[in-house]
């Protein structure tokens, strides 16, 4: 099981502020362990990110994306205490959907 | 429908919150993802040759000291900018991430991603319907993929 989404959410000027901090090893399928044995693909593949339920940002993730995956926009409205959520799905089986409040 | 294609109009359907992000993810475009160069990228992501712009800025270092994480930013002034794509030229795999960009969220995204050697950085830009692009050159000291 993977570790929770970092997710913080302020309003500025009109604009709600997030960024995001997801928690993925985001494994390439290039690196080898030390036994010279090539480590699978293993990436987040897929982001949605919703304030009250409404998509504010859908990203789609390569492998070049660094390890525990950094998001940071803007978007236009949002108030204190309203929900941001952060969906992420892997090439796996894996995926999260946490949530925090706009501070 | 191209693969290009369809991932664009899904990602407005997405944006308009007429398909839930559960739906959208059935939408991964492997097709674009697994194209290699940035031109292959472009024309699976159906962008063909991207107009060169000065309304795109990239921030990102001159210099990464270590190229498993280069914090890269993409502002874009083009107005009714819909979607974002960052690529890097001389990464296993060229696109590295795409972003779609729903009305009322601002077009500047900030990012960490991984970087292979020196190399350029193209974010491409899709604004009312048309593709743009800008580069940036990124030197990497010590690089990120198979370390």
């Amino acid at each position: 099981m993977s570790n929770p989404t970092r997710i913080r959410a302020t309003v500025k000027d009109g604009y709600t502020e997030v960024r995001v901090l997801m928690s993925h090893v985001m494994e390439n399928g290039q690196r080898k362990d030390a036994g010279g044995v090539v480590v699978p693909a293993h990436f987040i593949t897929e982001v949605s990110v919703t304030h009250n339920e409404r998509v504010v940002l859908a990203a789609q993730f390569g492998p070049s994306v660094s390890a525990n995956p950094y998001l940071a926009f803007r978007f236009q409205g949002g108030a204190s205490g309203d929900r941001i959520a952060v969906r992420w799905t892997d090439n796996g089986s894996d995926s999260r959907s946490d949530e925090a409040r706009i501070g | 429908m191209k693969a290009g294609g369809g991932f664009g109009l899904l990602g407005l359907l997405v944006g308009a919150g007429l398909v839930s992000p559960q739906v959208a993810r059935a939408a991964w475009d492997k097709a674009a993802f697994d194209s290699r160069g940035v031109e292959a990228v472009f024309a699976a992501l159906g962008a063909g040759k991207p107009a060169p712009s000065t309304e795109i800025r990239i921030n990102a270092p001159e210099i990464a000291e270590n190229g498993a994480v280069v914090a890269v930013s993409v502002v874009s002034n083009l107005p009714q900018t819909e979607q974002i794509a960052l690529l890097v030229d001389r990464n296993p795999y060229t696109l590295a991430a795409h972003f779609v960009i729903p009305p009322g969220t601002a077009p500047d995204i900030q990012t960490r991603i991984k970087m292979a050697e020196s190399a350029n950085v193209y974010a491409l830009v899709k604004a009312g319907g048309r593709f743009h692009v800008a580069r940036r050159e990124v030197k990497v000291t010590l690089g990120g993929c198979g370390a």
